[in-house]
This record gives structure tokens, sequence and C-alpha cells, in this order.
């Protein structure tokens, strides 16, 4: 047992900033806003760097035990803390890309009202996600899992206000409760099979039990933390809500909605890796599910003309290849591609921002075109991140992504060919954007400005961690765990792999650069299909068509108008009428509805009658 | 046999009523003595509060030496001892919450402060009720007082309307109940419930007399907790009442109901509970899906709390079905827990509300975390609870009542009762995001802050519900230990 | 002596038998022997005699059954002394308190009713409109009406 490094500091530090924010923001000037934001984060930044280089090369995870937070019979819950490798490669992605996207938040939202309630909400939301990554049990995941949830939710509701409370916020909402209705059955079937809720414990007697060939316990648990891990990480089905949450603030887009919550789900994948292993069915599961996201969000990606509405589509194709990867049990590739995935993205949605501010709130790229010169530093940044995430050699993205479709071939050779395919799409579109976006002739009306240093710093921070970032964290993320197929000799799959993301490049570039009005022809040519993706595939139209409007019209038929209006009113008027010769005192207030809530009193008493009698009697 | 005549200990445990009753006593009759026209007593305020504290006190200290009082007709344990402490907790909160609607209304007189106390003196009774007379005169003290404070307001047609609803459909319903403590008392010739117990264990009681007479005393006690099908009334009465009263009837009253509830069913009738349990179950469910669904559709934000009530209502029923001591402690857990957060709630819709109750549209909260942020942050934190969000008291109430629900082998309502609580989310959400997203409405821009007494029961109820939620082993323990009914 | 259940309930059943056929058998008697005329005084309310002022249903004054409701608390407190007289001798210095109890709580509500003018015939609207409205005016108001929900 190594000594405390006093774990709780992590956490603490942000939230202590967002109570400081959340209650005295108001009076304070901007400069000790953001500055209390910016020094918390860096406060648990440099205590994550501390207790890292205390821990060493972690060869036993550390653990930290405050205090029992429960006992129930035999159950034991304590508020525990852990630090091990993937722990270790989260906390840093984690606090480093939040702390550089508060920073160039102090920059973008400048000009915003509610300075000081954005920063509480985001320093809220870094206590949570942080509690989620160090928790040592299910239940103290499920904490952070929550809260990141609200606290997502409430910065989206910042800057939509009234639209927000019609559709985007409720399909955000029901999605991440389908999600976390999976996640809480997985927490009570694992404690029903195993008595506990700890990562040790219950990874230990995981690790004692067969593989299931057939469904079994494990596939079972394994198969709704996977739903929860869909509602989180959008996934097919279950994402329609990241798209809409994209209209938040650009910042959180970057850090909530790209760089850390949404990997969350493939965390606590990687986190169950023991209880995965032992079920292939849920694996098999986990690959289709994650290749189909990967295909039908980059071809989404491919027709539309908001530049964040492309990022989001690529995010949610991107989290399908990390989904892929924990699919093939190549975990430790799949957290691979969340941090270099964490900073092109990062820099992908920043850079957008960037172009956004610069543009007055312009988000159309038919609107736009020429930027290069006009915006050169948010340029430079963006080429970074769209030349890795392209998985142009040398670059992050490239290291992680020929890993994934390494694994994945090793797993079924049809699913890597599907997956290079989408990797060839994935560098279409964001080269498709860059082109529309910064070359051919300015387009806009508004006069574009260069960012301040405050944005652009963090951007070149960003940008240069998309080059490099992938080798620089290597090593710390293949500690992880098992053994990958990267290190054999996969020259000819690598090849094929670069090739594809060329191509994409290539493809962008002839359609984009040289032919102008050719993918005008293109999309004219295709036509119903065209415009099937361009509405994304009508998935919501689909949803709100299957699911919310018979729910709302069954909650409000049968159970709204059915039984109080209907029924109550109803029976009601009928002895009013009746009733109304007698007159006097007692007919005003019988007729209100007591007569009817009598009846239904005797009908429910003859109802427990009988089912006493049923149940109960004759014995 | 035992003595008639009361000892000096049999008074010890029945100090908390002896308390409640003679200071509501002297409030009822120092009221026509006070007041100084402006309908503001605050010495009757205070005499209301020091007489509750000094009942928990009491309730507290007779713990000290549990035991039957007065022949075994009220009997001190762990369990009766939490829910008196619990329901004169509830009580404190509400005279401190109530204290602006009543300034504002110009109704603060000793009546209102006497009925509570008697209605609590009820309820305490319920609590420690070993004997079904017993039972049901303390649930006759609060019920006949509850009635009251709801027609409180009586110029105001809709406080009429609740208080008469509530009292017609409650005396029948009574009667069911009345009516089946008759049968066994015919069946078994005793009204004890350890007497009860043991005659039923030992057989040889008609077995189709002895589920007519629990299903007739199950009519009334779910019409009490409100769980379907008797649950009808529930949202009409919590509409209409005041405020204060709401809040406090749907904590106080609905906890001790539950007490009485559990006590019998599983003391007394603990022998039979395989063939009661199919019938809990049914209406557990019953329950939450008419209490979420129908909530989904409530514009206005007393119905739409009435019907939450009900739907976690039927979040206890599915622990008292699971006929466990770990069910029966999930159950006290979660009451508890659900007690600060709704009268915390109703605090907060009685101070948007204005005067007269004008402002009782969900839409009428918006804006209200830039005018007033406490009273915004104190109602995300109620309702964060009530979603069942991990840090407040909420989320450990539903997860003990899952897992006691497993425990008992009921896969298939834990499954539908969590189906149950994500649907839920989205009615208490959107009133948060009202709040925190829309602009101001005319209602929050007229608002008046809100007086010291106020702000601190809103804290209080906010902070017990984030410490149930961050330390709740402390009380659980406790409710563990007074779980086991005998 | 009587055995079964049937057998100590026998004479009671004789009992109920024998008023409904006596009481059912004079209506009954009355429809076949009487003489059937019908106008319009005939089917007048019988007041002895005299021609009928008004609706039959009048409503009465709240205030009339207020104080009904009053009488019969205070006189129940006095059936309850009956019962008590018979074991007092028994119970000696216990019971003495336990009554003392019960009086006291009976004085008390007294009082309180004889404060807030409950007693008071004379009281009119206007006399009492300083005073704020409290929960046992709403026994004394004659406006008691129910509203519909919504």
């Amino acid at each position: 047992m190594t000594e405390s490094q006093s774990l709780w500091l992590i956490p603490i530090l942000p939230l202590i900033g967002a109570a400081l924010n959340g209650l005295l923001g108001r009076r304070l000037p901007k400069m000790a806003v953001s500055a209390i934001a910016i020094l918390s984060v860096l406060g648990s930044f440099l205590w994550v760097m501390k207790c890292l280089s205390a821990l060493g090369n972690l060869d036993t995870p550390h653990a930290e035990h405050y205090f029992t937070w429960i006992q129930s019979g035999a159950l034991e819950i304590g508020v525990d803390f852990m630090v091990d490798r993937l722990t270790r490669i989260m906390l840093l992605i984690v606090t480093g890309v939040g702390l550089l996207i508060h920073i160039y938040a102090v920059g973008y939202m400048d000009h915003e009202e509610g300075f000081s309630r954005f920063f509480s909400y985001l320093n809220l939301f870094m206590f949570f996600m942080l509690t989620l990554v160090l928790a040592k049990n299910f239940l103290l995941v499920f904490v952070g899992w929550e809260g990141v949830g609200l606290a997502s939710y409430l910065l989206i509701g910042f800057y939509l206000k009234e639209k927000f409370a019609g559709d985007a916020g409720k399909k955000a909402f029901i999605v991440n409760r389908i999600g976390d209705f999976g996640f809480s059955l997985a927490m009570f079937l694992i404690v029903i099979t195993f008595g506990s809720l700890d990562f040790t414990k219950v990874f230990e007697a995981a690790a004692k039990m067969p593989v299931e060939a057939h469904a079994g316990i494990l596939t079972a648990i394994a198969l709704l933390l996977f739903v929860g891990a869909c509602g989180k990480s959008a996934q097919m089905p279950l994402y329609v809500w990241l798209p809409d949450a994209m209209a938040g603030p650009t910042p959180v887009s970057a850090l909530i909605h790209a760089a850390t919550m949404v990997t969350a789900g493939v965390y606590i994948v990687a986190r169950a890796s023991v209880i995965f292993d032992r079920a292939p069915i849920a694996l098999d599961v986990v690959s289709y599910i994650g290749l189909l996201t990967a295909v039908v969000a980059a071809t989404i990606g491919v027709t539309q003309y908001d530049i964040k509405k492309v990022f989001a589509y690529s995010t949610v194709s991107q989290l399908g290849f990390m989904f892929m990867a924990c699919g093939a049990k190549a975990y430790s590739s799949g957290i691979f591609h969340v941090a270099t995935h964490a900073f092109f993205k990062a820099v992908l949605f920043l850079g957008a921002g960037s172009v956004i501010h610069a543009l007055h709130g312009e988000q159309d790229m038919r609107n736009m075109g020429g930027l290069r010169s006009k915006i050169p530093q948010t340029f430079a940044t963006l080429c970074f991140a769209w030349l890795a995430i392209s998985g142009v050699p040398g670059f992050s993205g490239a290291l992680s992504k020929d890993e994934i479709l390494i694994a994945v071939h090793g797993k079924s050779e049809w699913m890597f060919w599907v997956g290079v395919v989408t990797a060839g799409i994935t560098a279409f579109y964001v080269s498709r954007a860059m082109f529309m976006t910064f070359f051919g002739e300015y387009r806009g009306k508004a006069h574009p400005h260069e960012s301040p240093l405050s944005m652009t710093g963090p951007l070149w921070v960003l940008a240069l961690l998309s080059a490099a970032g992938g080798y620089l964290m290597r090593d710390l993320v293949h500690s992880i765990g098992p053994e990958t197929a990267s290190h054999g000799d996969h020259g000819s799959l690598e090849f094929i792999i670069v090739a594809a993301g060329l191509l994409g490049i290539g493809l962008a570039a002839f359609m984009y650069l040289m032919n102008r009005g050719l993918s005008q022809s293109v999309a004219k040519a295709l036509g119903p299909v065209y415009r099937l993706v361009y509405d994304k595939y009508r998935v919501d139209e689909f949803y709100d068509a299957a699911l919310v409007r018979p729910i709302q019209a069954g909650s409000e038929s049968v159970l709204w108008k059915g039984l109080d209006v209907l029924l109550i009113d109803g029976v009601v008027n009928g002895v009013g009428r009746t009733a109304s010769a007698i007159g006097g005192i007692l007919r005003r207030c019988q007729g209100g509805h007591v007569p009817s809530y009598a009846t239904w009193i005797v009908l429910g008493a003859a109802l427990v009658l009988i089912g006493f009698q049923l149940v109960g009697g004759g014995r | 046999m035992n003595s008639l005549f009361p000892t000096s200990a049999d008074f010890i445990r029945f100090a908390p009523e002896i308390v409640l009753t003679v200071v509501g006593t002297l409030l009822m009759l120092l009221e026509p003595l006070t007041g100084d026209g402006k309908g503001e007593k605050p010495q009757l305020r205070w005499l209301a509060i020091a007489g509750l504290a000094l009942a928990m006190a009491a309730a507290i200290f007779a713990y000290g030496d549990p035991g039957p009082a007065f022949n075994g007709m009220l009997l001190v344990d762990g369990f009766g001892t939490f829910f008196s402490v619990l329901v004169i907790g509830t009580g404190l909160l509400t005279v401190f919450c109530a204290q602006d609607y009543l300034i504002r209304e110009k109704q603060e007189n000793g009546e209102f402060y006497a009925l509570l106390l008697f209605s609590i003196a009820g309820q305490c009774i319920m609590a420690t009720a070993n004997e079904l007379i017993i039972l049901f005169i303390g649930l006759e003290i609060s019920s006949i007082s509850s009635y009251i404070l709801a027609g409180f307001l009586r110029e105001d047609r809709r406080s009429n309307e609740s208080a008469l609803k509530y009292f017609l459909l409650g005396s029948f319903a009574t009667g069911f109940l009345l009516y089946g403590v008759a049968w066994i008392y015919g069946l078994t010739g005793s009204t004890n419930l350890a007497t009860i117990q043991a005659t039923l264990a030992a057989g040889g009681v008609n077995p189709r007399l002895l589920a007519l007479s629990a299903a007739l005393m199950f009519v009334g006690f779910a019409f009490k907790v409100s769980a379907a099908p008797f649950q009808v009334w529930a949202p009409d009465v919590y509409q209409g009442a005041p405020s204060p009263v709401s809040a406090f009837l749907s904590a106080g009253p609905k906890a001790a109901a539950f007490a009485i509830f559990l006590r019998v069913f599983t003391t007394a009738f603990g022998s039979m509970a395989d063939r009661w349990a199919p019938v809990f179950w049914g209406s557990a469910l019953l329950t939450m899906i008419v209490g979420n669904f129908a909530a989904l559709r409530q514009d206005n934000i007393k119905r739409m709390l009435a019907y939450s009530s009900i739907a976690h209502a039927g979040y206890v029923m599915v622990a008292v079905t699971s006929h466990s001591t770990v069910g029966t402690a999930a159950a006290m857990f979660y009451l508890a827990s659900y007690a600060f957060v709704n009268v915390g709630a109703f605090a907060v819709v009685s101070y948007v509300a204005a005067k007269g109750e004008k402002h009782v549209g969900i839409g009428d909260f918006a804006g209200l975390a830039a005018r007033q942020p406490l009273a915004a942050l104190v109602m995300t934190i109620f309702f964060t609870s009530l979603i069942g969000v991990p840090l407040t008291a909420g989320f450990f109430g539903k997860f003990y009542i899952f897992k006691a629900a497993l425990d008992a082998g009921m896969v298939w309502l834990t499954v539908l009762g969590l189906l149950n609580s994500a649907v839920a989310a989205y009615y208490y959400l959107r009133v948060i995001v009202v709040m925190y997203t829309h602009e101001p409405s005319v209602a929050v821009n007229e608002l008046e802050p809100a007086s010291s007494g106020l702000q601190f029961g809103w804290v209080a109820a906010a902070a017990a519900t984030l410490a149930l939620g961050i330390f709740p082993s402390a009380l659980l323990e406790f409710a563990s230990r007074a779980a086991i009914l005998r | 002596m009587p055995e079964s259940l049937a057998q100590q309930y026998f004479p009671l059943l004789v009992q109920i038998l024998l008023a409904v056929l006596v009481a059912g058998g004079m209506v009954a008697a009355g429809l076949l022997i009487g003489k059937k005329v019908k106008n319009r005084v005939k089917e007048m309310p019988y007041e002895c005699g005299m021609t009928p002022t008004g609706n039959a249903r009048e409503r009465f004054s709240v205030k009339f059954y207020l104080v009904g409701m009053l009488f019969i608390l205070f006189d129940i407190e006095a059936v309850f002394l009956f019962p008590w007289a018979v074991v007092f001798r028994e119970l000696k210095l216990f019971a003495w308190f336990e009554m003392v109890t019960f009086v006291v709580l009976i004085l008390a509500g007294f009082f309180y009713i004889w404060k807030k003018g409950a007693l008071d015939w004379t009281q009119t609207e206007t006399s009492k409109a300083h005073k704020p409205p409290t929960a046992l005016d709403l026994m004394l108001s004659d406006e008691l009406e129910v509203a519909g929900r919504r």
C-alpha cells in the first residue's frame, strides 16, 4: 500500500471553483471569475502531475479509502478513489485538455451574459468528470455519470434558452435516461451477482468465471453497461442528442461533447473489460454498433453545411471507432483513440469556434470560404487537426486509428474493410469542411478578425498535441492492458489505411477545390439517397413518430384525458345533471367530483377484495 | 395481569403526544387573546416551534427506555421513534415554511399551529400504536386536523373544495379500515397486533375471511398513502389546499400512514405475506405508472407535485412489497428523505405563487434563477432529489428500495420501477430548465425577497437532502436496526 | 340453551319479520283500501292544515347547525360521566385525575368557542368584519360552496 496521495483534492478543487463562482461570481469582476475558474483546474492538473510522479509506473493500482458511504447488509460501498494505468490516461486528458479549454473559454465567452454562471457550470462539470474517472466502484462512477449529464444539460441550456425547453432538451434527456436506465440495471445486476460494487472485488470474482458461449449473467451485465455507454457516448440508436447538443457554446462542445464526457462510455467498457472479455456476444454487439455508428454518422457528416454539425457527426463517428476497438478486445487502442481524439477534436471545435467568433456567429459553411489569409493562426492550427483525423502518417490520429483497424482486422475481415472505407469518408468530409471554409473566395458579409491570444494559445498547444500527443502517450496507453496487435508487422494493412485517408482528401480536393459544382451535380444525381442522408436518415422523425408522440398521446389521452377528464368529469357531469333537481348546498359539494371519486374507491376496493381472495383465500 | 394503573414509564413513553396536545391546546386558548389585527402572531409561532422542539426531545428521550406502554397499547421502539421524530421534524419545517404564506394571506393565527400540533400528535400515536383501536384513534386525530387544515383559507373556493373532498372521501375510506378492524377482532378475538400475529401464525383462522379483513384494511391504508387505485383524491386535495398545508399533507400524514401500513402488514399479517404481496405488487406498479404519467401532462405545479407524490408512494409500496427488514429500512429512509424534499419544494411553490396563490403554473417559475437564485438553487436540489440524482437523498432512497426489491426476487417490479423513474425525470427537469433558461416571468419579477424564516426552512430542507445523499449511512444504519418489527 | 349462531339470533329474526309485516301491511292496506283522488290540494305538502308558505326546502342558518353540533359535543361529555361513575369506586384517584383531564380539555374547547363568538347569536357580518376570518368561521359561513376543479 502506497502512502496517501490525497486524490480527493483533484475533483474538489474544481468544485470549490464552481461554488465560489456560483455563489459570489455575480459580484466579482470578470478577471477574478476567470482566475478562479482557471486556477482551480490548473491546481487539479498540477496535483494530478504530482500524484502521478509520486506513484511511479503503477504496477499495482493505487487506491484510497475515505469513508464508508453505505453499509446495508453485506453490501458495503465506500467513497474510494483509485488510480491505475487506465485512470492515469483519463486524468491527464480530462485535466490537461480541460485546462486548455477553460483558458480558451475566457476569451470566447468574453462578450456573453452570465459569465460567472458559465464557469461555475464548467467547473462543476470538471468535478463530476474527475469523480467519474477516479471512482473505485460503480456507484461512485454513477455519481459522476449522472453529474456530468446534469452539467452538460445546464451548459447546453445556458445558450439555447427558449428553444432548449423544446425538442432538443427533451431528446437529450430522454436518450440519456435510457442510457442511465441501462447503467443502473447493470449496477443492480452486479450487486446481485457479486454482492459488491467495488471494482477490485467485482473484477476478481468475474475473472474466475468462465467465458460465456451463450448469453448468461455476464453477457447481461455487459450489454446493460453498453446501453449506458451508448447513451452517454452517442452510439446507435441513442446518438441523436449529440448533434443537437452542439448548439451549446463552442468550448462546451469541445470539452464535454468531444473530448471528455462522451468518452465516458468507452471508459466504462474498458474499465469493465474483464466482464466484456467473458461475454463474446456482448463484444460482438459492441463491434457491430460501433461500426454501424461510424458509417452512419460519417455519411451524414458528408452532407452537412453547418460547420459544427459536421464535427458533431464526426465525433459520433469517431466514438464508433473507439467502440469497434473495444469490441475487438483492443481496449487500450480504444483509449488511445480517446486520447488522440481529445486533442484533435478539441482543436477542430475550438478552431470552428474561432471561425464562428471571427464571423460574428456565422456557422453555415456556404457563407465562408477563403478565410485562410484572414485568420491564419486558426487555419494553421486546424490543419494539424485535419491531418490528424484524416490519418496522415506523422500525426497522432493515424497512430490510434491504425491500431484500431488492425485490431478489427484480427476480429473480422469485412469489418476491417468497412472501417477503412469509413476512414476514407472521414478524411473526405473533414477536408470538405476545410476547403469550403478556408479556400476559394470569401462568400460572407461579416468582417473576419483573428481571435485573441487566450483563444489561439490553447489552440496551438492542442494542435501540437494533435501531432505529437500520440507519440508521447503511446507507451502510457499501452501499459494499460493486454498486448495489442499493433506490435506485429502490419505494413500492408497500414498502407491500405493511410491510402484510404489520402484518397479521401484527394477526392475532396478534386470536388471542392478544382471542380466546384461537381458536388452539386453528384448530390443531384444521387437524388433521394442524398436527401435521406442530408436529413440524417430521418431518425429524429422516426423516433418522434414511433416513441415520443405515442407516449405523449398515451399519457394525455389515456391517463390525463381518459382518467381525469373523461371518466371523472364525464361521470360527474352525468351525476350533476340528475342531481341538479335536488338543489341546496349538498348538491353543490357533491356536484364536484366526489361521487365519482367514491365510485372509484368502491371499484378499487372490489378489485383489492377480489385480488386478496384470488391469491389469499381458500388455502 | 398487568395493573390497570399507568406507571411513570408509561407517561414517559407517551410524553411526545402529551407535550403536543398540551401546547396545541395552549395555542388554541391563546389564539382569541392575542393578535394585533394585522394577521401576524409571532409569539404563537414561536410557541409552536418550542412545543415541537420539546416534543422531539421527549420522543428521543423516550427512546432511551424503549418498551410497551399502557398495557401494550403503545410500543415505543426504534421504528416508532423514527417516525415520531420524522413527523415532528416535518412539522417544524412546515412552521418555518408556512410563515411567509400565513402572513401574506393575513391568516397567521393560533388555529393553524394548534391544528398542526394536533395532527402531529395523532401521527405520533400512529407511529407507536401497537393496537388497532389506538391506531385508528391516532389516524382519526391526524386526519380530522388535516381536513380542517386543507380548508384553512375559508374564503378561498379551492381550499374549501379541497377540504370537503378530503373529508368526504377520507371518512369513506376510513370506514373500510374500521370494518377490517372489526373483522379481525371477530376472527382473532384481539386488537393487539402481537396477539393477532400469534393467533394467525398458529393457524385455524378461516383464510377467506382473513383475506377479506386484510383487504378491507388495505383499502383504508392505501387511501391514506394515496396508493392506486385509491389515489384519486390526492391531486384535487393537494392542488386546492394552501401550499404549506399540501407540503405537510404529502410528508407527515403520509409517512405516519406508511408506518402503520408497514407495522400492521409485517407484524399482524406477517405470516400471510405470500398472500398479500401480489396485491401490493400490483398496487405499487399501478401507483408508479399513474403518478408519473399523469404528472407528465400537468401545467399546474401543485397538481404536478401531487401526482409526483403519488408516484413516490408507489416506490415506497415497492419497498413494502418486498416484505423484508431491508425493505422496511428502505421505506423508512425513503420517507424521511421524501419528507424534507417535499416540504421544501412546496415551500418554494408557495413563495412563487404569491398572494392568493395566483402563480402556480410551471411557466410562472421562468427565470427564477436570475431573480431569486437561492430559491431556484434549493428547488433544483429538491427536484434532483425527486429525480434520484446521486449525491441527493432521493438517489439513495431509490437505490435501497430497488435493492430490497431485487433481494426479494422481484426483478420485473424493479425493472418497471426504474423505467418509471426514468420517465419521471422529465417533468421535474422541465421546471429546472424553465427556472434557469427562460426570461423571468411576471410572477418572478414581482417577487419580494423571502423572509429569513422561510429561507431557513429552505436551507434546512436542502441541507438535509444533501446530507442524506452524501452521508446516508448513519440514518440507514438506524433504520436497519429499527426495521426489525416484532 | 341455544347453541348455534342461528339459534341465538332466531328471536331477532322473528322480531324483524314481524316489524316488516306490520309496517308493510299497513302501507299496503292503505294503498288497497284507500280512495284515490288526485288534485292540487291533495298533492301539497302536509302542514297541519295550514296553507304552506314558501318552499319546503328552505335553508337554515348554518349557525343553527353549529350550535346543534356544539350542544352534542358537550352533551357527550355528560354521557361519558355515566360509565365513569360506575367504575369510580374501583379506580379511585386515578379515575378522578382522568376525568379532570377530560373536563379541562372540554372546558378549553368551551373557552375557545366562547371567545371566538360562536355562541353569539346576534353577531353580524359587520361586527366581526375587523377580525381576520379563521378556521372556525368556515363552519359559520352561509356561503359554503365548492368550485369545479378548473
